[in-house]
């Protein structure tokens, strides 16, 4: 099987934005079906003084080789993507993202995280988002593996 | 495989792959019973029903799980305990008709989000001790089997052929079935049954499947071990963990069973139900957390595992070396855990259960076996963990690759590497002084450093061989111990010192000369010489943080129950302190690792919906210690005198011992018995021997009686009634059989402290039947 090597990723203009946290609820719609965003969407806007800042997945893949039952896998098009019905919610990819962008919401056991969607750069209406296209080799980062500090 | 984020499917071991005719091998079973059973859904950690298994009369029935049963064994061992109490015999042994094997869980088994959730624990009479010995397993089979209905699994009887035990929580049925045709050995066997019962040809569905088995070596020795497997979806090979201590797997073959299999329809994240899922979530990645932080500053346990510990102990003189003569050895940096750093297969979630962030359950892949039946083969070795490399450096094997070779066929053999290993240490060291030979041993030369002679003897264990030498060598020191005294071919005192087992049951791999505390953590335990009860080493010898018998009496008191608990709850020990909050040292108990603890509290409480504290823990471990205990007295045993550890845990035994470490036990002469210096220059080394044995042997009497006195038991180590009630039990048979016991101890003369006392010294009562005046 071919792998993927380009993944698209977000990036964030912070100059745009304005706070309003349409990003947010577009992403709970499509996680969750609901309109709520925060604690229920894959990206964040985080106010710092007077400025946003994004916190999102980037696709860097450290996830992938700490799922037990291989719910965790890079798709086709380098998104890495959490299958539900196969995990079995031990949130080992939760707790092991180095940036905390795995998710947990109360609601369910299984977490989330960005799929590449498209969905919050579409709803953004200053255009603050953009999907860009890496190369995995750059960005990819694998997970703590040797013997020692 | 160092690179990382490879495709699950496309990781390859390199190991010879085989190929079974799965439709042949079913098709020569023989459904001896059949039942079906409603499938039902665990709650709040418990599945409120057991499975009993009857292979020799072929039973099958359920029975209910009462609140009653919850609170006073909790869960777990504490089931098994229950179920075999009800079960078997004071007559009952090993082989008996009626000896049981119990594959229990606990309420907090099965979790996914707190490391070490998936602990099975296993139970039965044991060849070794003709006690219960219990062992606490990882793999899927516990939480597998609570997810197709049952918190526990008992069976009984002896089948009259070869069958296979299978659970099949998909269609809900428990079936009996013979099977002839099936490999015995375990890499083989685990494979095959995997596959058989697949309900796919997917890994997904092998993911399902968990299988228990043993082996051919199993059957001809006492050291039979019992593999418990867990599918691995990268390797795509059954892997497995062992219940390693006591003989459980002899058990298994004693009855027939080639194997126990297992298969659950789906399971999720809450499929135990827990009262409180979120609270539960939010501990158990709080510790994931720790585990990425820390782990690579503290115990190195996700890139080594439990091998990590081989250096520390060769550096604090405490790693086993040509049979526990030595705690470190010149050699020893050749098996230090770089070396198996460099040949495991790295950056696979290697937990035995899954959510494991510790995940010390390291593999060599595409390992190349190199003697007997498996010969040129590759393979995946399980292992090595700590003990194993122990026990190789007991034997003063220094090849890594010797280690990986005994590591394979202990486990595929269904051998615990253990006892074998420190009991092929203890006949090296009885060849090294002519006690045995190679005739007396059927030809094999046991020198140390052997490996080929050790790995020859598992292969003629494995054969069934009738030599005299192989079928005693395989019941392990005790035996082996009284064989060579009836031959009359070595000095009694010597044998009895220098073979490191109690009450049957050989040592694990630390050497206990220089932390008294620590001797009692081997020698005051339940099934025998096992650190799992206690390790209190550090604490006691190089930090010196309890000097008195009383201090060490509450360490040999309090870390027994606690690692008790972890039994009762399906739990593995080691996420408890082999991974530490960065500010552990600060806080009032360190050794405790109090923040740990906490979460424990949260996360039963958070499973049962209970609202326990942490003394309501330790509670709970004290019922079932005193019950395991009270068991042992039942069965004939249980007393001081089955407490009794050999010299060589102790002190040393032999001269050269005494002179290899001449400057420390010259300085104990005087600083500890009060000798002068010039007393001590003029003495012979054998006068010295002499001195320190009789002092350090009633070192450990005063100890032994400073706990029993802490644990609530009369100074014959029996629980009194007393202390019975006091837990909650009111057993009428239990309370009477103990209450006969102290009665009869009593004209014995057994009611009396061990200690010798010295002026200023005294034992932790004069009261006689100090325990009747408790309420």
């Amino acid at each position: 099987m071919s792998q993927p090597t380009t993944v698209k990723v977000l990036i964030f203009h912070a100059e745009k934005c304005t706070g309003c946290l349409d990003c947010e609820k577009a992403c709970s719609q499509v996680h969750f079906k609901s309109k709520k965003g925060g604690e229920l969407s894959a990206i964040r806007i985080l106010k710092h003084n007077k400025d946003f800042a994004m916190h999102v997945c980037d696709q860097r893949g450290l996830c992938l080789d700490m799922c037990p039952v291989g719910a965790l896998t890079r798709r086709k098009n380098g998104v890495v993507w959490l299958d539900k019905e196969t995990c079995i919610g031990c949130q080992a990819c939760v707790g092991f993202c180095p940036i905390g962008a795995m998710r947990k919401t109360d609601v369910r056991i299984e977490p989330f995280k960005c799929i590449s969607c498209g969905s919050c750069v579409r709803a953004c209406p200053t255009k603050a988002l953009e999907l860009v296209e890496r190369n995995i080799e750059d960005i990819k980062q694998v997970v703590y593996h040797k013997q020692g500090a | 495989m160092m690179e990382g984020q490879i495709p699950v499917e496309e990781y390859s071991t390199g190991n010879t792959p085989h190929q079974w005719d799965v439709q042949r091998l079913k098709a020569a079973h023989k459904k001896l019973a059949s039942y079906s059973y409603t499938k039902g859904s665990v709650e709040r950690g418990y599945a409120n029903r057991t499975l009993y298994v009857n292979v020799g009369t072929k039973e099958i029935s359920e029975k209910p799980v009462s609140d009653q049963m919850k609170k006073l064994f909790t869960g777990g061992r504490g089931f098994g305990l229950k179920l075999i109490w009800e079960s078997i015999q004071p007559t009952t042994r090993w082989d008996s008709e009626e000896n049981e094997l119990l594959i229990t869980t606990g309420p907090l088994c099965g979790t996914t989000q707190y490391a070490g959730s998936g602990k099975s624990l296993c139970l039965s009479v044991s060849p070794s001790t003709n006690i219960i010995c219990d062992c606490n397993v990882g793999g899927f089979f516990g939480p597998y089997l609570k997810f197709a209905g049952f918190d526990a699994l008992e069976i009984q009887g002896k089948a009259s052929e070869d069958v296979i035990v299978v659970i099949d929580g998909e269609k809900g049925t428990v079936t009996i079935e013979t099977a002839p045709l099936e490999e015995t050995d375990t890499h083989l066997l685990s494979e095959q049954l995997t596959e058989m019962y697949a309900t796919e040809h997917t890994d997904k569905a092998r993911q399902k499947v968990s299988v228990v088995s043993s082996g051919t070596a199993a059957e001809h020795s006492f050291w039979g071990c019992l593999n418990f497997s867990f599918y691995d979806i990268r390797r795509k090979v059954p892997r497995i963990k062992q219940a390693g201590r006591g003989g459980l797997g002899t058990v298994l073959r004693d009855k027939k069973i080639k194997a126990l299999v297992v298969k659950v329809e789906r399971f999720d994240g809450v499929s135990n139900h827990p009262a409180d899922p979120v609270t539960l979530a939010k501990v158990g990645t709080k510790l994931h957390r720790e585990i990425r932080d820390l782990d690579r500053y503290q115990c190195n346990m996700r890139t080594v595992g439990t091998g990590h510990l081989v250096e520390i102990m060769d550096a604090y003189d405490l790693l086993p070396t040509e049979n526990y003569r030595f705690g470190s050895f010149p050699k020893a940096s050749k098996i230090f855990s770089p070396h198996f750093y460099e040949l495991f297969t790295k950056i696979i979630p290697d937990g035995c259960w899954h959510g494991c962030t510790m995940a010390c359950a390291k593999t060599v892949d595409g390992y190349t076996v190199m003697t007997g039946p498996y010969k040129g083969e590759k393979v995946t070795v399980d292992g090595p963990e700590y003990e194993t490399i122990g026990a190789c450096a007991n034997m003063s094997i220094w090849d890594p690759l010797w280690v990986l070779e005994f590591n394979f066929y202990c486990d595929t053999y269904g051998i615990d590497t253990i006892s074998a290993g420190t009991a092929t240490a203890f006949y090296m060291e009885m060849y090294e002084y002519g006690i045995l030979n190679k005739e007396r041993c059927n030809g094999l030369e046991l020198c140390f450093g052997n490996a080929d002679a050790a790995l020859e003897l598992l292969h003629r264990m494995a054969q069934g061989d009738h030599a005299e030498f192989i079928k005693v060598a395989g019941k392990g020191v005790r035996r082996v111990k009284d064989w060579i005294i009836k031959n009359q071919w070595g000095d009694p005192q010597l044998v009895n010192d220098a073979g490191m087992e109690s009450k049957g049951l050989e040592f694990s791999e630390y050497v206990t000369k220089e932390s008294l505390a620590m001797q009692g953590g081997y020698g005051l335990t339940l099934k025998g010489p096992q650190h799992d009860e206690a390790w209190l080493i550090f604490m006691d010898m190089v930090n010196n943080a309890i000097p008195t018998f009383e201090m060490k009496a509450e360490a040999l008191h309090y870390f027994p129950m606690w690692r008790t608990w972890f039994g009762l709850n399906g739990l593995c020990k080691l996420p408890w302190n082999d991974i530490e909050p960065a500010n552990n040292a600060e806080t009032a108990e360190p050794s405790k690792v109090p923040e740990h603890v906490e979460n424990y509290v949260a996360y039963q409480n958070a499973m049962t919906g209970w609202s326990v504290t942490k003394e309501d823990l330790i509670l709970q471990s004290e019922r079932c210690y005193n019950w395991q205990r009270a068991m042992n007295v039942w069965l004939g045993r249980g007393q001081r005198k089955d407490d009794w550890i050999p010299f060589r845990a102790m002190g040393p035994v032999t001269e050269m011992e005494y002179v290899s470490r001449k400057e420390r036990y010259d300085t104990q002469l005087v600083d500890k018995l009060g000798l002068s210096k010039g007393e001590v220059e003029t003495m012979t080394t054998k006068e010295k021997l002499t001195r320190l044995y009789a002092y350090r042997r009633n070192q450990y009497e005063k100890l032994a009686d400073a706990v029993y006195y802490r644990r609530g038991w009369t100074p014959n180590g029996i629980p009194t009634p007393q202390k019975m009630k006091q837990l909650g039990f009111t057993e009428i048979k239990m309370l009477q059989m103990l209450q006969e016991k102290i009665d009869n101890d009593e004209q014995q003369g057994l009611n009396t402290w061990g200690g010798v006392y010295e002026k200023g010294e005294h034992p932790p009562t004069v009261k006689k039947r100090y325990w009747e005046q408790w309420k």
